[in-house]
């Protein structure tokens, strides 16, 4: 479990995050949600730590992030995954040699036992027959899909994804939603994903933290949010004509149900 | 800096990036090394013999004065002005367009010190490969002022030979050796500091590639006159 304790990060010109509190669980989609520009980034990179709070501790099962010195920040580091918008595979590696490098790196295997490790990851995420090809040679998806695979390749226990739908058309996003989903369960991670995508939260959004300018606004799960009488989150999640005629005839069968 | 030289987490990982630094920042620069070197090499021996060769000098002027040139400067700090342009350029736009796509961020959430990974098998490279260059740029300056003598007829080649071997100081060799080195670390720890603290997008990658090229130019020239009189 990851929690958050009255976090803050202010910048020279701006304070982004004020005072959040929350609590992320072992086994389930974890989703931040919000607009652009609401702090969902920055409150992520605070949580991996490419940048540090002004104020509050992150603590991931009791360990303190926060206060913790640079060799402990890079052990505990190693116990996190990590799924970048732009998938940010390495540009000079093929896809194995991509989800093999924190193997390579970190782990005490053989070749053999790290190369099989790395082709069970791209395997499970039905990526196997590229596994030879370059991080250019891939679709968007297909890219997301290496990337996860790097990311669970050290079975991490904590896995963040940074808008992993973001470029991708609303088929694919699905399959990296399942995705992410499934293993997250299998490997009883604590995922944290950062999102705007709707089909993501009501699909997969198990805890859901929504974040508005900067302050926690609202947390709870997918069946809830559709019920909820927050204003702002409601301005957020029914944006569109289309999903207001969606709540309307969901509160209108809601109505005649006897 | 410090980050820089910190013990690679894993030797055989750093080795696997030194090869592949020493490909892509060495064996790669050899074709452009010995190109330039070759004209170069022509070109001063043609110049020195027709502009500055006169009636009452030795016949070996020519010969003698192409070597020292491509000795003492050439070969050492104007190959490595133009070795800034071209590797320094590669470090800093790889680095930078690392930063921007996240391919560093990613290093470092998987707990790596990604600028010990990424820099020091570039510096390491640089500074080992340099040497070879260096020798490959005196030989090829050499082999294009024979041509001169060969192909051209501007001067015999006993005379250019009798030039080449003439008062022959070994250690000005190894001093364009020193320097070089000097400057090898100057185009890959300038360039890749450009590279590596890329703020912004491809513009932003463009100008820190521009401005790597500039500092270590600027650097190698400044230097140079300091170790010039140190080692001299």
């Amino acid at each position: 479990m990851i929690e958050i304790k009255s976090l803050s990060k202010e910048f020279p010109d701006k304070k982004v995050l004020h005072g959040i509190d929350c609590r992320f669980f072992d086994g389930k989609t974890n989703l931040i949600i919000g607009q652009s520009g609401s702090g969902k980034t920055v409150l992520m990179n605070c949580l991996v730590g490419l940048l540090e709070p002004t104020e509050g501790h992150i603590l991931y099962d009791g360990r303190n992030f926060v206060t913790m010195n640079k060799k402990e920040r890079t052990l505990l580091r190693r116990e996190m995954g990590m799924l970048f918008q732009g998938s940010a595979l390495f540009d000079s590696l093929s896809v194995l040699e991509n989800v093999m490098f924190p193997l390579d790196m970190f782990s005490p295997l053989s070749y053999k036992d790290r190369k099989k490790r790395a082709q069970e990851c791209l395997d499970r995420v039905n990526l196997i027959d590229a596994q030879l090809k370059y991080p250019a040679e891939l679709s968007g998806g297909m890219q997301k899909r290496a990337a996860i695979a790097r990311a669970i390749s050290m079975q991490p226990k904590y896995l963040f994804c940074d808008e992993p739908n973001s470029g991708l058309d609303p088929k694919t996003s699905l399959v990296i939603d399942k995705l992410i989903h499934e293993i997250t369960v299998e490997n009883n991670m604590t995922t944290i994903i950062n999102t705007h995508d709707m089909n993501s939260v009501m699909g997969i959004g198990e805890n859901i933290l929504y974040i508005y300018q900067g302050h926690k606004e609202w947390q709870g799960t997918s069946s809830e949010i559709l019920s909820s009488n927050n204003q702002r989150l409601n301005d957020f999640i029914f944006a569109s004509d289309f999903s207001k005629q969606l709540r309307k005839s969901f509160e209108e069968h809601e109505e005649h149900l006897p | 800096m410090g980050r820089t030289f910190q013990r690679p987490e894993r030797m055989r990982m750093f080795f696997k990036k030194y090869y592949s630094e020493i490909y892509q920042l060495g064996i790669n620069s050899i074709g452009i090394v010995l190109l330039i070197s070759f004209f170069i090499g022509a070109v001063i021996c043609i110049q020195i013999k027709i502009n500055v060769q006169s009636a009452w000098m030795p016949l070996w002027v020519s010969g003698f004065t192409t070597r020292e040139i491509l000795l003492l400067e050439f070969s050492s700090s104007i190959m490595c002005l133009i070795l800034a342009g071209k590797v320094g350029s590669n470090i800093a736009s790889e680095l930078g367009t690392m930063r921007v796509t996240q391919q560093i961020d990613a290093l470092e959430i998987m707990g790596v010190n990604s600028a010990s990974y990424l820099i020091l098998p570039k510096i390491a490279a640089l500074v080992t490969m340099i040497p070879f260059l260096v020798t490959f740029s005196v030989s090829a300056g050499m082999v294009g002022a024979y041509a001169t003598a060969y192909l051209g007829h501007i001067i015999t080649p006993a005379d250019l030979t009798a030039g080449m071997q003439h008062d022959f100081t070994q250690w000005y060799f190894w001093m364009g050796v020193i320097k070089s080195v000097f400057f090898a670390f100057i185009i890959a720890s300038v360039s890749s500091f450009y590279g590596y603290f890329v703020k912004g997008g491809s513009i932003e990658v463009g100008k820190a590639s521009t401005n790597a090229v500039v500092s270590s130019s600027v650097l190698i020239l400044f230097s140079d006159i300091f170790l010039t009189q140190i080692l001299s």
